[in-house]
């Protein structure tokens, strides 16, 4: 049974460990210095676990790398201090900062498998900081690290040190660099968005090993991240930042029960939004008995599904579950080895090259990475105007007009029009590619994950406006998701996949109020709460089970 | 450009954006090596189109019954050893050795590139005859490889050009599939496949258009090597064949000087030199600009 960080009101009287005052850290935009951290102050006693959130840019990362009295390459900290146990971190030399670095303060990065070396064993590369600095020798170091695995509830923690990163699975690589991270026993650790890569499942272990090990050891902590259910299961306080300014900051109770500014109210509301009940329809695309293979390999086995004409089906389960794949079956990238799809009652070919315009037109997919869906090279022009062209034969000025349409039905303006990619910010750019695929006026939208890339306030922008143009075009979705708010937001209709099999499915409210397969409900149970005390009410009833499945997992792995 | 008529009283929408403001926006960025670079390469190219008109005597004219004459007011750079004007020589041999080389270069690009981008997007089988040739052929050293063929074809001018072209395509069709490649992966090209494009728009619209920055500045590298070899290759009497003015061949001609501390042959291997390093410098500049047009943000 793990004690709950919560309770351990003892810690709050610790002393002061890290105390960051009036930090202002700028960037170099060509030559003019941008602050992007502007003015932060935060102190963290010991043991204590502060939460920061915020969207993407609000300064976070960077404030907690000046932590470690670090910077990014064209950063640089123009004021404040960052003082760590009564010592300037800035003002001590380099090599000072790097002895104490890894030893007294950790980092995680977010994602661990570009974190580790792929060509070194995990033990090698989780002792390393510990011999070099620590003292320890090699055998000490070991043992320690085994040690840390088994603490981390890592399988088999005494072999699974002598494997490669690529050989262990994303969650157990993450626990792995918190193992890392713990191997000196440092004073603090920043973890910097350690679950954000993880489907939900894992991000439980994850979040449970964290949690265990940094109370464990009466470890302070940073802990950065956009997901405030996430962060309240381990903060004692949170802190809301924006723009790199402090919006608020509060004990997380306090913080959860009563939020005082507008911002952090928003950042509340994002994940309730609910889309309400609405009659069946008749389908407008019918899959039956699919099966699909890569190579020899399996993908999909006996899919039957129906899309209802203006309603949307959320396809859920986490990757690998063959949610993608079935996507570029319908869309005929990947063509089926047997059974059948039908549109309209027009059945269709199962490869691209044998379907007709019309019925390329039909469906049309948006892609969860705009950044590798839009050409780089062409501006919003050529990349939606190509469509209209070829579904209308608009051309020139006319094809403009209608672009300029497109663009302001997904609430961007005319300007835009000349824009490349890389001018646009991520939502704009995922505005684009739901542009684009509207200019076909299809009939179906498959949308591959197309909020998990962006923060939550964009996502909750982009599925009202998804929402609005299926009410105004009476369009019909196919949703492919890993995350339960955003099911809850716009889903009619779910189908939970596992393995390439299709384990549940129907009605959104049906489902998810009484989920039947064990799977669904490990699923539907993964999900954060914005209660505090969720994560321990999860670990107590299905932890065993979890345990079990990535045992299962691994032992098909091997 | 098409002007609907109908919808001509509306607001003209402005879509494209001016090549010229883009172009001089990319020409502020230059460094000053850039510049001097761009500087040099554009006096090469005055020099190789306006030979007769810069040099004040013709190409294979003996203008001296001095041969070897030093340098004067008349002869600038002196005679060789035929009594030619060795100053207007020079500014042919940019015609004959630049011109040469840029030919031959963008032959080599056409076939290197095309065929690689072909291996891409056609059927496996293809690719793998295609890679197993350009590896037979990069197998063999490129010099001696080139010896033998001219040896066997006759040094010509076209017989050069083709050679070296088909010699240096090898590389450049590495290159161009390997870069052909990672683009047809992205998900920009599947969502081309699926509104239903030919294969002509993926190649020219979706594909060149991220490989072309990284392939012109290759160009570069390569137009330099290229000139080289036929440089290596007119020294050693395989090239440029005379009365052609060539630098390589300058060189060669008038090696001997260099032990009397004479410095007029150094003079065509500085102008190759010059020429490369100055090439160098745009490229680098070219990749600048290229790349910088993602990494903007």
């Amino acid at each position: 049974m793990i004690s709950k960080p919560h309770d351990t009101a003892a810690r709050h009287t610790g002393e002061v460990l890290l105390d960051i005052r009036d930090l202002v850290v700028e960037v170099d935009n060509s030559g003019a210095w941008q602050p992007i951290v502007k003015g932060i102050s935060l102190s963290l006693r010991r043991g204590e676990v502060l939460g920061l959130i915020g969207e993407s840019g609000a300064g976070k990362s960077t404030l907690g790398l000046a932590a470690l009295g670090f910077t990014r390459p064209g950063c640089r900290i123009a004021r404040g201090s960052v003082s760590f146990n009564g010592i300037d971190l800035l003002r001590e030399s380099e090599a000072a900062r790097r002895q104490i670095r890894g030893t007294r303060i950790a980092y995680v990065a977010q994602s661990a498998a570009t974190s580790f070396n792929p060509a070194h064993r995990i033990i090698d590369q989780t002792i390393e900081c510990a011999m070099r600095l620590g003292g320890l020798t090699r055998q000490q170091a070991i043992a320690q690290a085994k040690a840390l695995y088994a603490e981390m509830q890592l399988p088999n923690p005494n072999e699974i040190g002598d494997r490669y990163p690529h050989q262990v699975s994303g969650g157990q690589l993450q626990r792995a660099m918190t193992a890392m991270a713990m191997i000196c026993k440092p004073d603090l650790i920043v973890f910097d968005e350690p679950t954000t890569a993880l489907d939900v499942t894992t991000q439980v272990e994850v979040l449970a090993s964290v949690r265990r090990i940094v109370t464990d050891h009466h470890t302070a902590a940073l802990y950065i991240t956009h997901d405030l259910a996430v962060v309240a299961q381990l903060a004692h306080r949170i802190m809301v930042l924006r723009h790199g300014e402090l919006v608020e900051e509060a004990e997380t109770g306090r913080m959860l029960a009563d939020p005082r500014e507008a911002y952090t109210r928003s950042l509340w509301t994002v994940r309730n939004l609910e889309k309400p009940e609405e009659a069946p329809t008749q389908p407008i695309l019918k899959v039956s008995h699919v099966d699909a293979h890569y190579g020899d390999f399996k993908v999909l086995e006996d899919i039957c599904l129906d899309l209802p004409r203006g309603r949307t089906l959320a396809v859920v389960g986490e990757s690998g579950s063959g949610k993608s794949t079935l996507a570029r079956v319908i869309a005929g990238l990947l063509p089926a080895t047997s059974g059948t799809i039908s549109l309209n009652g027009a059945a269709l070919a199962s490869s691209l090259k044998q379907r007709a315009a019309g019925q390329l037109r039909g469906i049309q997919m948006i892609y969860q990475s705009a950044d590798a869906a839009l050409n780089p090279r062409h501006t919003v022009m050529d990349l939606v105007g190509r469509p209209v062209t070829l579904h209308t034969g608009l051309k020139g000025h006319a094809c403009a007009r209608r672009v300029v349409e497109l663009l302001e039905m997904v609430e961007l303006s005319e300007h835009h029009i000349t824009s490349f990619p890389s001018e646009l910010s991520g939502g704009q750019k995922q505005r684009v590619s739901i542009a684009r695929a509207i200019a076909a006026d299809p009939e179906v939208f498959i949308c591959d994950e197309i909020t998990s890339g962006l923060d939550q306030l964009v996502q909750e922008q982009i599925l009202k406006l998804m929402l609005n143009l299926q009410k105004e075009l009476d369009k019909t979705y196919m949703f492919i998701t890993h995350d339960i708010a955003t099911v809850n937001a716009i889903a009619d209709n779910v189908v939970v996949m596992q393995r390439g099999r299709i384990v549940q499915q129907g009605p959104k409210h049906e489902l998810l109020s009484s989920p039947t397969h064990p799977y669904t409900k490990a699923l539907l149970a993964a999900v954060p709460q914005m209660d505090p005390h969720w994560l321990d009410g999860v670990l107590n009833d299905s932890t065993a089970r979890l345990r079990r499945q990535e045992a299962l997992r691994q032992s098909a792995l091997v | 450009m098409h002007i609907d008529h109908a919808d001509a009283p509306l607001r003209p929408i402005k879509y494209r954006r001016s090549r010229l403001s883009m172009l001089r926006k990319n020409l502020k960025r230059t460094s000053w090596p850039a510049r001097i670079g761009l500087a040099v390469v554009i006096l090469y190219a005055v020099m190789a189109i306006f030979a007769p008109v810069l040099a004040p005597f013709g190409e294979a004219d003996v203008v001296s019954t001095e041969p070897f004459a030093p340098w004067s007011l008349v002869h600038l750079f002196g005679t060789d050893q035929l009594g030619r004007d060795v100053f207007s020589r020079l500014i042919y041999g940019a015609r004959n050795s630049v011109g040469i080389a840029f030919i031959t270069t963008t032959i080599a690009f056409f076939i290197g590139g095309s065929l690689g981008i072909l291996s891409v997007i056609s059927h496996p089988w293809l690719d793998y005859l295609l890679s197993t040739l350009a590896d037979t052929l990069m197998a063999i050293p490129q010099l001696i490889f080139a010896l033998i063929l001219l040896a066997l074809f006759g040094s010509s001018i076209p017989s050069i050009v083709l050679i070296i072209a088909v010699l240096s395509a090898t590389q450049i069709f590495r290159l161009s599939r390997s870069l052909a490649r990672n683009i047809a992966v992205m998900e920009f090209i599947e969502a081309a496949h699926l509104r239903g494009e030919k294969a002509r728009w993926i190649v020219a619209r979706e594909i060149l258009p991220n490989i072309l920055p990284t392939l012109l500045a290759e160009f570069g590298l390569r137009f330099c090597f290229v000139f080289l070899t036929i440089s290596a290759l007119s020294f050693l009497g395989l090239g440029i064949q005379p009365p052609s003015a060539d630098w390589g061949t300058m060189v060669r001609e008038s090696a001997t000087f260099i032990s009397y501390g004479n410095i007029t042959p150094l003079l065509p291997a500085m102008a190759i030199a010059l020429l490369t390093v100055s090439i160098n410098f745009v490229i680098d500049w070219f990749l600048d600009i290229a790349s910088g047009l993602r990494d903007d943000q």
